[in-house]
């Protein structure tokens, strides 16, 4: 009843609504169809022109089927989700492509809010990509994104003082325990992300996965799925964290650190191991230019797969990277579809990693010798984003990120309880019983 | 204006209520158009208040009736956010009154440069509660503020903790709107009849007696309107810890959580709850200034 109330209420307004923008349209329209060539708007994550290039380079190759036109997003990534949800909800056509962060790929699916590809295409589309990003783009089983580049987190660390406590973080077995011991021996620290942000879900998330558990018992369920924390694999979690948090191997900052906070205290004095993103070395060569930043420092970092929770189950690295979605509303969906297989080429994934340092999602990119001169730890990459575990793939990704954050924020005050208490309160929130 | 309602009933001629029928007349087009603009988005979000909707899950919209409220109502968040409020509110609104008083008192007497300052006085209120809140979060800042050089707090975090973080809310809450009360109440200042002032000078009063005797309970109007005024705006709060703190360390208001659940969540169901308990605990304000204080708004015009 208060469903058709509100029908009713809507048609008598939007035909006024619509007759407004119409208006507003016409007088705004006249500029961008001059020419009889469709413009497909392509909105892009903010980078140095990668994105840009590949657009006008597909646009001339077309042959004058299409122009592309690049609309620029905010820097993060809840900003970006924040304007296209809006737009879309509002059923916006001039969204033909979108660059959309792995985490909200299901939700928007899930919502209605991208073209689907059928398995035909999805098959071929997604040929010679590593594992883990495909995952990323599809919900129930349908491919709605292509991924475009990815990322997984590696651990760093010092040589001479891995030397120097006896251990091998290349090691196949190398746990969180052993980082803890050697760390706290040779009084320095790990630097990890233990800010009240993404990053912390980051964090947990990868712990839990790497221990054998899940943060979702069926993330497809939606609002009614089951948080599954209170497992062998989350008190694992909460204890690496709380003994971390709470020993002398934790920086000062742990709380309120990011990557580059984590970042500048790896390349201190302190640093000893740190878990974050493969920019982080071409970064330190970058401080070495810039002269900020001893080259000893940078010849002494090493790297290594994200260390185990357990010693006999391997580790699931944290999952980065962008998929390309096409708009549910575009008015050019084969075009777009088009612009998507143009764009998402494995030789736009190697010079995208080449020119913006963003891992490719392809695996030949990783045997390009221009690649392996620029990464030395190519092989890493690839290996760690192919094995690497997504956040949870479900339509309410920012109510089950939010309630970790929530939750494990600070990670001193992170207990064996902490677990319990999140599926509670994760699952109260998803079911409307709770504000986050 | 015809606001006289419960004035005891006087016969009325036939001229006065042609007066105010067309009195009725000439304001109908504007309220129709406030009924319009206001009207219409309010009963929307009372009805989307009382489903579960989130705006990316259109198939999972479910009917609750009043349960959003009922969450809310028992939430810690909610009593949290509406205490964070509730102090910003009676603090810099107190500060404000006896800070505008001071300036409008001052802008009344200054008799050699009254323009320039007058002008001072009012540059505040002329800048976007934005663009303040950056100036106030920079001045504040760790690594490009002043204040910790000027003070000798080296690596104090301002934002770091709830009540400096509140603190440096409210003093640019204050900075930035103390011109707005103290013009309302230069208005009610210089409508205190002078020869009232005079005779109560002549009569022996001190200086403060004149103040509390005569001078304050003849601007009364005055001040209750713009106690009314910066209260409701003060309760509205949202810019200030945007800026500031994004929400964090407990200096969350309940603007910024009715935010937080329409545009993060996009929790419409639960967001537009919140958004309608806002609603109303306005009007309460209202009604308790206009009926508890009996603050007559037509009066601070002199009327």
């Amino acid at each position: 009843m208060q469903a058709m109330a509100l029908r009713r209420l809507k048609g008598r307004l939007l035909p006024a609504i619509a007759m407004a923008v119409a208006l507003a349209a016409t007088t705004l329209a006249g500029c961008s169809q001059e020419s009889g060539t469709p413009t497909l708007t392509w909105f892009i994550n903010p980078d140095n022109g990668g994105q840009e290039q590949f657009a006008q380079k597909c646009a001339a190759e077309s042959g004058g089927a299409y122009q592309v036109q690049i609309e620029t997003l905010p820097n993060d990534a809840t900003a970006q989700r924040e304007q296209l949800v809006r737009r879309l909800a509002a059923k916006d056509s001039s969204i033909d492509l979108m660059s959309l962060d792995v985490i909200y790929t299901a939700e928007f699916a899930n919502a209605g809010f991208l073209l689907g590809y059928s398995p035909q295409e999805a098959a071929d589309l997604t040929d010679g990509m590593l594992d883990a990003p495909i995952e990323t783009a599809k919900w129930k089983d349908t491919l709605y994104a292509v991924p475009f580049k990815s990322n997984a987190q590696l651990l760093w660390f010092r040589k001479s003082l891995a030397k120097k406590a006896g251990v091998d973080p290349t090691s196949d077995t190398f746990t969180w325990d052993d980082m803890q011991k050697a760390a706290v021996e040779e009084k320095k620290t790990i630097s990890e992300q233990g800010a009240r942000y993404e990053g912390l879900m980051v964090w947990v998330n990868a712990l839990i996965l790497s221990g054998g558990g899940e943060i979702l018992s069926n993330p497809e369920a939606g609002r009614d799925a089951v948080p599954s924390m209170a497992s062998e694999a989350g008190t694992k979690a909460a204890d690496i964290i709380s003994t971390l948090a709470n020993s002398t191997a934790a920086p000062a900052d742990l709380s309120v650190a990011q990557e580059e906070q984590a970042r500048a205290v790896f390349q201190s004095g302190d640093g000893m191991f740190m878990l974050n993103w493969p920019y982080v070395l071409a970064a330190a060569r970058g401080a070495v230019e810039d002269g900020t930043l001893d080259q000893s420092v940078v010849d002494d970092i090493g790297f290594a797969r994200y260390p185990r929770v357990f010693p006999d189950t391997p580790s699931r690295p944290p999952l980065g990277g962008v998929n390309l979605a096409i708009g549910a509303f575009s008015k050019y969906p084969d075009l777009a579809k088009q612009l998507v297989d143009c764009a998402s080429t494995p030789d736009n994934g190697t010079q995208y990693m080449l020119d913006e340092g963003e891992p490719s999602v392809y695996a030949s990119s990783y045997d390009n010798p221009e690649v392996r001169d620029a990464y030395p730890n190519a092989d890493l990459i690839r290996q760690s984003i192919n094995d690497a575990g997504p956040r949870p793939i479900t339509p309410y990704y920012v109510d089950v990120a939010g309630s970790i954050i929530n939750t494990w924020h600070p990670p001193g005050a992170v207990n064996e309880n902490t677990p319990a208490q999140t599926d509670e309160f994760m699952s109260a929130v998803l079911q409307g019983r709770r504000l986050l | 204006m015809s606001t006289a309602t419960n004035e005891p009933e006087v016969v009325v001629s036939e001229r006065v209520k042609g007066e105010r029928r067309l009195g009725l007349w000439l304001t109908a087009p504007s309220f129709l158009m406030m009924i319009l603009v206001t009207a219409y988005p309010l009963g929307y979000a009372v009805v989307l208040s009382l489903y579960n909707y989130r705006l990316t899950d259109p198939g999972g919209r479910e009917f609750v009736g009043l349960n959003n409220y009922w969450v809310i109502l028992r939430d810690a968040v909610w009593w949290n956010d509406f205490m964070t409020t509730l102090v910003i509110t009676v603090v810099t609104v107190a500060i404000e009154l006896v800070v505008g008083f001071i300036f409008a008192y001052v802008m009344l007497r200054i008799i050699r440069g009254r323009g320039p300052l007058r002008t001072a006085i009012l540059i505040p209120y002329g800048i976007v509660t934005v663009v303040s809140a950056f100036i106030w979060r920079y001045a504040f800042a760790l690594d490009s503020g002043f204040v910790n050089q000027w003070f000798g707090l080296t690596d104090f975090n301002w934002f770091g903790d709830r009540w400096s973080a509140l603190f440096v809310i409210c003093l640019s809450e204050i900075w930035k709107t103390t011109p707005f009360i103290s013009l309302l109440l230069l208005a009610g200042l210089v409508q205190v009849p002078e020869d009232m002032q005079e005779a109560a000078k002549v009569d022996g009063a001190t200086a403060w007696q004149r103040l509390v005797k005569v001078t304050l309970p003849n601007m009364k109007a005055a001040i209750m309107v713009a106690l009314l005024f910066r209260t409701l705006d003060a309760w509205r709060i949202f810019d200030n810890p945007f800026v500031m703190t994004r929400g964090a360390n407990n200096t969350e208001t309940i603007s910024f959580l009715a935010y937080r659940q329409n545009v993060t969540l996009v929790n419409l169901g639960m967001g537009s709850a919140i958004s309608v308990l806002l609603f109303l605990s306005v009007v309460a304000i209202a009604w308790v200034f206009v009926k508890g204080f009996k603050t007559d708004l037509s009066q601070v015009r002199g009327d």
